[in-house]
């Protein structure tokens, strides 16, 4: 009960931060919007897929792409929250002690599923069509979301243990990167062997073969499986190390 | 016992002006409203803390005086139990800091060094969300008094961000007031702020001390601790080295001290003679100074 009204007012604090800071949601927006733009309209003629729609293609890729630079946001909120000393009030008073932690995990998630509508409504423009129902609509969302939750954990260790701005941003580099090493643009049996084993063992690449699949209308029950396996995974470590860095 | 030891001491301090009262009521572990026994702390190799004891009677003003890294904000931290002692013991309002955390939480409240304000919300939505979190029903209603008791309800519907130091450090202190705690932490609360809101920060310790809430700030200003508490500790070398009224610390101070003491507040009020006219601050504020004046 105290629970639930303590993460609450401090959920409510931290969605006025985000809605304050626009940008957060534009720059997260932007530049997967842009690489879409550019594949789609650039590349797109000379990619191989087999697919006859490369929008439909990619955006999964697209997704993730968007939801990993968004948790950098999550980590620079956990960071300035530390900084300010607003961990230290928040600590001394008489509030459920999971509610703070909890409260900057949902905002992370609410923000990302703005940013997957924003996406996919442009997406929807371009020409993304989906034959899916509305069941695998859903399942395709949650395995989103999944992928929200596991690597906001990770934006927990980096914020918590940050020692600069810079550095508590900089873990979703690599993150946002990832999808060019997997599946998510290009199939991967063109790629060189040692890239190729990289990619087909990596995260993304189950997870976006998983949304693809589910998007037309195919589940790959195996690639879905694997992707909330991933997901659980990257979680369980994530807020096993980030209770320590607390 | 404990629980009712808290209520009473509850009671009495929502009646308001017990001060007097509470210093005389005998010597049982109820009066204190902070005992410290045998502290000890260390980060890594440095040894902060080599056994600190003091005890803080309910309604007192307590300074602790210390120089850079003494130890005044790791003290601190651990009677608001954000940090774990290495040993010792450590009770808040009749609560042990380490068994009774949640118990001694409900008691205080804590200003820390810096303030630890969301500056991405108003004024007005920082002291409501405290009050939120502290379960106080009508929590809009009391974030106006508490706005308007520190000045601040002309600027309480902007960002703190567009805030001076001194409205920031206003509004802390407003937030750490929310819910009328029993015990106050207060870290350093003048440092960075000019004269005039430090004499603002000042009045404001006194009212809350003369309606029953016990206080235990930390400075570095010798002045501060001389006008404000009613008794004064020196942490030094991870030890207290004196505790005592400040008669009686006079008594131990070199008389060269003394000499930069006295002297500090005459450039105080040359400063604000020449600048209190230019300033466009509260009329509050400005009677602060001329009373100031007079008095010297
Ligand atoms: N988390 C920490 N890790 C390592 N060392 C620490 C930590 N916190 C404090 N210290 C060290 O402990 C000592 C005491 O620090 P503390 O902040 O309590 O001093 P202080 O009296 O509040 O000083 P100041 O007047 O500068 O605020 C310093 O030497 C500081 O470097
Ligand atoms: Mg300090």
């Amino acid at each position: 009960m105290k629970m639930l009204r303590d993460t609450y007012a401090l959920f409510g604090r931290l969605l006025k931060h985000v809605l304050r800071s626009p940008d957060t949601i534009i720059t997260v927006t932007i530049m997967p919007v842009a690489i879409m733009l550019l594949f789609v309209y650039v590349f797109g003629g000379a990619i191989e897929t087999g697919a006859d729609n490369y929008v439909n293609y990619m955006l999964p890729g697209i997704l993730l792409m968007s939801i990993a630079s968004g948790t950098a946001y999550t980590s620079v909120r956990l960071f300035s929250d530390r900084e300010k000393g607003l961990f230290a009030r928040f600590n001394s008073m008489p509030i459920s002690r999971s509610s703070l932690l909890i409260a900057h995990v949902l905002v992370s998630i609410v923000s990302g599923l703005v940013t997957v509508f924003i996406i996919t409504a442009i997406a929807l423009i371009m020409g993304f069509r989906t034959n899916a129902g509305i069941l695998q609509l859903l399942t395709a969302l949650a395995v989103l979301t999944l992928f929200m939750f596991a690597l906001t954990w990770l934006a927990v260790i980096a914020g918590l243990g940050a020692k600069s701005v810079d550095g508590a941003s900089a873990f979703s580099y690599p993150l946002i990167f990832l999808p060019f090493i997997s599946s998510a643009f290009v199939p991967t049996d063109t790629m060189p062997f040692a890239v190729r084993v990289f990619a087909e063992h990596q995260p993304v690449t189950s997870i976006v073969d998983a949304i693809r699949s589910l998007l037309c209308a195919t589940p790959a029950y195996n690639a879905i499986w694997v992707s909330i396996a991933w997901c659980v995974a990257i979680s369980v470590v994530g807020w096993l190390v980030g209770r320590r860095v607390r | 016992m404990r629980n009712i030891i808290n209520n009473a001491y509850n009671t009495s301090n929502a009646n308001g002006a017990s001060t007097a009262n509470n210093a005389h009521n005998g010597t049982t572990n109820s009066d204190f409203a902070v005992s410290v026994t045998g502290l000890t702390k260390a980060f890594g190799d440095v040894n902060v803390l080599q056994g600190v004891d003091f005890t803080i009677t309910r309604g007192e003003i307590f300074a602790l005086l210390g120089s850079n890294g003494a130890g005044k904000t790791t003290t601190i931290n651990i009677l608001s139990t954000l940090l774990k002692p290495d040993a010792g013991n450590v009770t808040v309002c009749g609560f042990d800091a380490l068994l009774h955390a949640e118990k001694v939480r409900e008691n205080i409240s804590l200003t820390g060094q810096f303030a630890a304000v969301d500056t991405m919300l108003t004024g007005r939505e920082n002291v409501v969300l405290i009050a939120k979190l502290r379960g106080i029903p009508k929590s809009s209603e009391v974030a106006d008094k508490l706005l308007a008791d520190f000045g601040l309800t002309d600027a309480a519907n902007r960002l703190v961000s567009t805030y001076s130091g001194g409205m920031t450090r206003r509004l802390d202190i407003a937030m750490s007031l929310v819910g009328t705690p029993s015990v106050i932490f207060l870290d350093e609360p003048t440092t960075g702020l000019d004269p005039e809101a430090r004499l603002e920060v000042w009045r404001m310790v006194k009212n809350l001390a003369n309606t029953g809430t016990t206080i235990l700030l930390t400075t570095q200003y010798l002045d501060e601790a001389e006008q404000l508490a009613d008794r004064i500790a020196i942490l030094h070398a991870g030890k207290i080295i004196a505790n005592g009224t400040l008669q009686e610390l006079k008594k131990l101070l070199p008389p060269a001290k003394r000499e930069y003491i006295e002297k500090q507040p005459s450039l105080e009020d040359i400063f604000l003679a020449i600048t209190h006219n230019t300033r466009s601050e509260c009329d509050e504020r400005d009677e602060q100074v001329k009373h100031s004046k007079e008095v010297a």
